[in-house]
């Protein structure tokens, strides 16, 4: 590190706690208590450290089990998009067949297609086969990606086409060359799709909020809305609920920053 | 180009692979869609069961309703607010991430991070920043001799609030984006402008801002997306209130749909919330397709 470097460093120093500071509060917050936290000026750092507050959390709403609900759905998502689109995108990348480029424009098509716009008759079907309240209610309308069968299909494309060919000469079905070949070779973007997928609906609000009804079936992003909505606003109490639920996700950041770098750029730079 | 038995099993073959994606396709987007579009010419009961033709009465209502007229207002101020501004900090922030530093990496993931957190944690935590007695925001404007507003109170100031949040919120994925396109530019481009004397400013205006037009441009068409369909942190912080100042279309869809029980009238709603959704994703297209032959 050279002294002509400092400057860079102060700057980024800044500028990471300036967009990490509200993060980095709500932190310092889930371990102060309410009558500190009522202190003019607005305190920063927890005079009297305590868990207090992840207690109060505990004791208001069954975060525990929301955390599993979220885990179930998210894990079951997950599970769901990286069989369909594995499977799409093997169609689209190494069968050959009539109305393959049509299909694949439906595929494409379903990304224009704002959720919202579709909320009102799912939730009207979602209802009258009696999924509210339910796992599979939560989680089966997003089993299938077309954003990740589109990157699933782009790394399919790069394995040379000359393995397919002399998996045939050996008589592999193209179902066994699927599993023994293309998914083996593909395991990295096969971790951006789940990555994406599994942030994508831990942190859904919309969906869950409309089809839940009942405490027990909550997931963590309305659970903790609960809190805003007791009768008396505690900062401290909410915060706690905060950490408690953002911090699978950031521990995902963290592991597999590379895979969603991959996923976010591959819109915007390859085209 | 004769159709023939071979063409068929091959197709079913395809079809066989597809078919997993392409019927829950149909259930959740599809069919939806088209029910959607029918729903929004009929009239509803509140278990959402059809009643009688409306013809093109939501949508003749919605032209003349004040209230929906207030709403696209909102809708535009939010967009307006939100992504130029958090595009414009992006892009600053990717450059001062875009040096070859040794622990580059830690200020990357921390500059980041808010893509991993979900619209309704960081909508709590700007409730709390905003709070105009025990938040932060408006400490830190007295200090600068600024009396802070009652943030999600005044009309005015609740639409620049929940703007705030999403900034924060969408600035992750401006930061990544916007570093993977200033790092696809060929070092020897900002050599050669270095040796034409440009310097600071300059650069950055005449060489950095074209070379990640791609990029910037991506983020324009989709942080409006995001904007158009963002719900959480308006629920959260405001409830489309005050006086319906961020009752943006989403809020009003939802509102109308859920709380007032009018199926119909949210459905044209949603149709106008898809179609554009569906310009933006075209003009997008397009571009990215002229772009690619460019090249």
């Amino acid at each position: 590190m050279t002294i002509r470097a400092l400057p860079s460093y102060a700057l980024l120093a800044v500028g990471s706690i300036v967009v990490a500071f509200p993060l980095l509060l709500a932190l310092s917050y889930s371990f102060m208590s309410e009558s500190q936290i009522a202190t003019f000026p607005p305190p920063l750092i927890p005079a009297t450290p305590s868990f207090d507050n992840y207690a109060g959390v505990l004791d208001t709403i069954p975060i525990g089990r929301y955390l599993l609900n979220s885990f179930v759905v998210s894990t079951a998502v997950v599970i769901g998009q990286l069989i369909t689109a594995s499977l799409a995108a093997y169609a689209f990348s190494f069968l050959v067949f009539r109305g393959r480029q049509l299909l694949f424009f439906v595929f494409l098509s379903t990304l224009m297609i704002p959720w919202e716009a579709t909320i009102i008759p799912n939730y009207i079907t979602i209802r009258s086969i009696g999924w509210l309240d339910t796992y599979q209610g939560l989680a089966v309308p997003f089993m299938a990606t077309a954003f990740g069968t589109f990157l699933l299909r782009q790394a399919f494309l790069q394995i040379p086409h000359e393995l397919w060919d002399s998996a045939r000469i050996d008589g592999a079905s193209s179902l066994r060359f699927f599993f023994s070949m293309v998914l083996p070779l593909s395991r990295p973007i096969l971790g951006t799709v789940a990555i994406y997928g599994f942030l994508s609906t831990y942190n859904q609000y919309f969906w869950p909020l409309l089809i839940t009804n009942q405490t027990l079936m909550r997931t963590t992003q309305v659970g903790i809305a609960q809190l805003r909505f007791e009768e008396t606003l505690r900062f401290g109490l909410v915060m706690a609920g905060v950490i408690m639920v953002a911090v699978p996700t950031l521990a995902l950041l963290v592991l597999g920053q590379r895979q969603l770098v991959r996923g976010l750029t591959a819109g915007a730079v390859k085209g | 180009m004769r159709w023939n038995a071979r063409d068929s099993r091959q197709l079913g073959i395809g079809l066989a692979y597809l078919a997993p994606s392409l019927i829950l396709f149909a259930a959740f987007v599809f069919v939806p869609l088209a029910q959607s579009i029918y729903l929004s010419f009929f009239n509803t009961r509140a278990t959402g069961a059809i009643t009688t033709f409306a013809g093109l009465d939501h949508y003749l209502e919605l032209l003349t309703s004040p209230a929906f007229r207030t709403g696209l207002l909102a809708t535009a101020l939010f967009a307006l607010y939100t992504v130029p501004l958090g595009i414009a900090l992006g892009l600053v922030l990717a450059v001062l991430l875009n040096q070859r530093l040794r622990g580059i990496n830690v200020f990357r993931t921390m500059m980041s991070s808010t893509i991993a957190i979900s619209a309704a944690v960081g909508a709590l935590i700007w409730l709390l920043l905003l709070n105009p007695s025990l938040g932060l925001l408006n400490y830190i404007l007295s200090l600068v001799g600024v009396r802070g507003p009652e943030w999600l109170i005044q009309p005015a100031t609740a639409i620049i609030a929940v703007s705030l949040t999403t900034i924060w919120l969408t600035l992750g994925t401006n930061i990544i984006v916007l570093l993977a396109g200033l790092q696809g530019v060929p070092e020897e481009i900002y050599e050669a402008a270095r040796l034409d004397g440009a310097r600071g400013l300059r650069m950055f205006t005449r060489i950095t801002v074209p070379m990640v037009s791609p990029s910037l441009f991506f983020l324009l068409v989709v942080d409006t997306i995001a904007v158009l369909q963002a719900f959480t942190q308006i629920h959260l912080l405001t409830r489309g209130g005050p006086v319906d100042a961020t009752r943006v279309l989403v809020y009003s869809i939802y509102q109308d749909a859920f709380q007032n029980f009018q199926f119909g009238y949210a459905s044209a709603q949603a149709v106008i919330l898809l179609v554009l959704v569906m310009a933006l994703t075209l003009i997008q297209f397009r571009f990215v397709e002229r772009r690619v032959h460019y090249q």
